[in-house]
Order: structure tokens, then sequence, then C-alpha cells
């Protein structure tokens, strides 16, 4: 696996600018995939970096992030993030990985945030999806509107799922 | 405008609701003049799958005139006569690419919920539930349609319209359980379900150079419609032993193929029907899975079984010994309509392919309701109710 690891930095490299240095100046260690111990559980696990959140572009990493330039709105989120990008295999296109710099919010915390819509793995997920989209069809699909349903008291929690299933799901 | 739209469990209604309006570029807005009613809407209306919002618009298979086009739309432009694949697909994913366009990676704007659900994200489908994007859908006079050059196609002149309705999703459907099944000349083909789907597999499957067809429901006048207009033999499960027609018509073998085109809300004969029902009902299992079973059961040694028919959730009894004992290959998938539909309409214009009969009930919209209780109940020989908003 570290040579495919390397060969991400390599790609990086080649793809120049703002993810090279995003890449090499992370204050976390490991590369994406994530090096993580066979094994660790418990405390040790609180002390692995993010996990990263990957879709794959169908498209060539020159495309993906011409002249080295993050793709939008990815690159909206700044220094939250680090990305890290790799040629797919299968010529299934581009890899496109992102994580959080400054850890993730767990336990009690980190349930209310994702009901509140104020966690930042959803702005993440939410940013690959729109950035994937835009690069392979132009723009982003929305949602029906106007919408034709009524809301009601027993349809609330189908509402909240659908207000949060943009950054949420298994990416 | 007019739709008809889910209002609770069991309850439809026409209602007013909101015009449609071109929200991306690659849109177009369609005026409906056919749309049928489609059995995984049985599923919906049933309150089987709990993503369904009071006020939703139903409705998938249609065809209609273009009547306001987005900047991005290359292929058409006002005044077009389309039927439109009911499962949204951008195009360009890889998936779509591959030709797997149900398994379009941008076409479902809540990709949350189904990424829960089934491990990953399969794309929008018009009037579907809010799981499959929350799109509104045919059941209407208006509809927005996205990503218009993928999904719609032009109609070919000397194709009704009664025809082409059938293009959207039941006559791809089928074709792609034969096409994936891997039919092939010389094989016998067993399809579960006589309904229009299961009646387009049956054709594919003829078309395809199967030996030999048998097509399996409970509904005699179903079964005749299958003879006389789709050519296969029939067996009626409630009257014979399937397994033992199939091992007698198939030389002890069973049917190479086998096409499940049922779905979620099965019926069998037999104690089996009750024990799916009562753990449906008690919500153990999701979905009554008899005539994948069935298909599974009576499939021959290294055989290939293919599932059409809408599954949500989970099953018990799944006959994984079988399955696995036998060889057989198990391949399902919502339709890929994209990569079919211009051949199949192809064949509706030279006449290999003819859907009209399975239009046995047309109406205005407004009687929506009572449309989907005769589907429903099969009553007065229903196949598929059509509307014409």
């Amino acid at each position: 696996m570290n040579w495919i690891t390397r060969g991400v930095t390599v790609a990086a490299v080649t793809a120049g600018g703002v993810v090279v240095r995003r890449v090499l100046t992370t204050r976390r260690r490991g590369h994406w995939p994530t090096d993580k111990q066979v094994g660790a559980v418990g405390a040790a696990a609180k002390d692995e970096p993010p996990r990263w959140y990957v879709v794959t572009v169908n498209m060539q990493l020159d495309e993906v992030m011409p002249a080295g330039q993050l793709p939008e709105p990815l690159a909206e989120l700044g220094d939250a993030i680090e990305v890290q990008v790799r040629p797919a295999p299968g010529d299934k296109g581009t890899e496109l990985a992102a994580r959080l710099t400054d850890g993730e919010p767990s336990g009690v915390g980190g349930a209310v945030a994702r009901l509140t819509g104020a966690d930042p793995r959803q702005d993440v997920r939410s940013a690959l999806r729109k950035a994937k989209q835009l690069l392979e069809t132009g723009e982003v699909l929305s949602a029906h509107s106007p919408p034709t349903a009524k809301s009601t008291l027993l349809n609330k929690p189908l509402e909240l799922a659908i207000d949060r299933s943009a950054g949420e799901g298994r990416l | 405008m007019k739709a008809l739209c889910w209002e609770g469990t069991n309850k439809l209604a026409v209602q007013d609701v909101p015009d449609p309006r071109l929200l991306n570029l690659q849109d177009i807005i369609v005026r409906v003049t056919r749309t049928v009613t489609c059995g995984s809407d049985l599923h919906l209306i049933g309150g089987y799958i709990p993503f369904m919002k009071s006020g939703d618009v139903l409705g998938h298979e249609f065809i209609g005139e273009v009547v306001e086009v987005g900047t991005e739309v290359r292929k058409h432009k006002v005044g077009d006569r389309v039927v439109v694949c009911s499962f949204i697909s951008c195009g360009q994913c890889w998936y779509c690419t591959n030709g797997l366009y149900s398994a379009c990676d941008n076409g479902n704007t809540n990709p949350g919920i189904t990424d829960v659900m089934w491990g990953a994200t399969p794309g929008g489908v018009f009037g579907y539930s809010h799981a499959m994007g929350g799109f509104a859908g045919s059941h209407a006079e208006y509809i927005r349609v996205p990503y218009a050059d993928v999904g719609a196609f032009a109609v070919p002149d000397g194709v009704s319209d009664d025809r082409a309705l059938f293009a959207s999703d039941s006559a791809p459907t089928g074709w792609m359980g034969a096409d994936l099944g891997g039919v092939k000349p010389g094989d016998v083909v067993a399809v579960w379900g006589a309904g229009a789907v299961g009646q387009m597999a049956s054709r594919a499957a003829m078309l395809l150079g199967a030996e030999r067809v048998i097509t399996i429901d409970r509904y005699d006048y179903r079964l005749q419609m299958t003879e006389q207009y789709i050519g296969s033999e029939t067996l009626n499960y409630e009257r014979t032993d399937v397994g033992a027609e199939l091992r007698e018509r198939t030389g002890g073998r069973g049917p190479d193929v086998c096409i499940e085109a049922v779905g979620m809300e099965a019926h069998s004969p037999g104690p089996q029907f009750a024990y799916d029902q009562i753990k449906q009902q008690l919500r153990l299992q999701s979905d009554r899975p008899s005539a994948v079973r069935e298909a599974i059961y009576n499939c021959r040694k290294g055989g290939s079984v293919f599932i059409l028919g809408v599954f949500g959730g989970f099953v018990d009894k799944f006959p994984l010994g079988a399955m696995m004992n036998k060889g057989l290959t198990v391949r399902g998938a919502q339709q890929h309509g994209q990569r079919y539909i211009p051949m199949l309409l192809e064949r509706m214009q030279r006449g290999e392919l003819v859907t009209e009969h399975l239009a046995t009930h047309q109406m205005p919209l407004d009687e929506g309701p009572e449309g989907y209780r005769i589907f429903k109940e099969k009553v007065d020989g229903c196949v598929r109710s059509v509307f014409v908003p």
C-alpha cells in the first residue's frame, strides 16, 4: 500500500500548487488510505487521524485539478481540510479525498452536531459530492422545487433526513 | 396544475400543486400526454417504502411534449414528442458511461438516505419517494425532466403514444432482465409475473432467441393476454405444480434463465404466503420474496436468475443453499433504460414489440384514485391504468 500512497504524493506534486502545499504542510501524520495500526481499538483509536472521505470522479487527474487548483466548492473549505488525489485503478477516473485538519466531533457533541447540521463532516461530504457533480456534469442537480408535499408532524423525521442527506451517508 | 398525490397509506387524491419550473440548465419541462400506473407504485402507496410525504406526486412511466428547454439542452426543442426514462441519470459518471444508468452517482439528491439503506446510492426516479431523490412524478399535467439529453428520447414517427409510453419503463426493464440474465439462442426461459414488465421480459427473451419462454402468473386474463400478444407459453401457479411443469418442459433440467418480475408484494400458493404476509405486516421483514425463492429453486444448475421486481429492504428464508449448491448466477437491477430505449423504439416502429394491449384502462387524471384501485385489486381485466392529464 505504501507505494500507492507515495504515488498519491507524486501525483499531487505533478498537479502542483494548492494540493502540494496541503499535502506537505499537513500537521498530521499518515497518508491516504489511512495507515491505521491493525487491531487499534479503544483509547489508541482516539489518536488516529480523521478518516478520509473519498469520491471517484470520472475524469483524468489533470481535469479534476487543472493547474493544481482544487475544484469548487471543495476549495471554499480552505484550511479546514486537507486533500489528496490519485488515479483510480481500472480506468475509473480520479479518486478525490478530503479530511478535516482539526479532527472530528465525537460523542454526544458529535451527535448533536449531526442533528443540527453543524457537523463539519457534513460540509466535507457535501462539498465532495458537489465537486464531483460540477466536474462531471457541469452543475449541481437541484432537488424538486417548489415542493408539492405538506409539512406535517409525522413527516418531520423524514424532512430532517432529507435536510441532512447531502452531508450524510457512507461517503 | 393538477396532479395525483399520495396523501397517506392507501390514500390518493388529485390536488392542485405548483407548476414545475426549470431548475438546472439541462432540464426540460414536459407536458404529460400519457402516464401509467406501475406495480412498484403500489409499494409506495401501501406504505411499504416509508419515505413518502403527504402531497408527493406519483408516477414514473410517461410520455409527453417538450414545452420548455434549459439552455444546456442540445437534443430537444419545444414541441418534440418524447418518451422519458423513469430513472434520472447524469450520463457522465463512471456508472452511466458503462451502461449502468440506474446506478448513476449524480441523479439522486438525497444520497444520505440510500447510502445508509443499501450501502450506496442509485440514481433518482420520478415520483418514487424521497429515498430516490424526491422528484415530482408524472401523474400531473407537467413534469420537470433533469438531464434531458440523457433521459428523454424523441419518439419516431409511426409509433403511437400508446405504444411508446411503455418504452419509458416496462419495456426496457423487461429487456434488461433477458439481456443481463444472459438469454441466448436455444435457452428455455421462465418468467414469474405476467404484468407489463413480465410480458416485456418474455417478449425480450423470445426476440433474443430463446427456444421456449414460459410465463407464470395466477390471473388467467393476464396469461391469456400473454399468449395472445407476446406468444409465450404460460402456467397458472394456482392450478398446477409449477416446478413439476418446468421440469417436464425442460427435460428435467429446469429453465436456463429465470426472470422474476413480481417484487416485494408477491403472492404464492400454500402457507408460504401467510407466513410472509404476517412477517411483513409485523415489520419482521420488509419484502415478500416468494417469486425469488421459486425462481432460484427451479432454475437449472449453473443457470441464471435475474430479479426485476422491486425490493426495498430485507427478506426472510432466502434460499442461499440452493443458489450456492446449484452454482447459480443471481443478479438484479433497476432499469438501465437509457441503454435500451432507442433500440426498443426502433423495434416498436418495426412492429416487433407491441405494447398497446397493456393499457387495458385509459382515463382522465381526475380518475387516478379509481385507476389505482382497479389496478391494485386486478379487477375488470386490468393490467395497467393509463391516465391522460
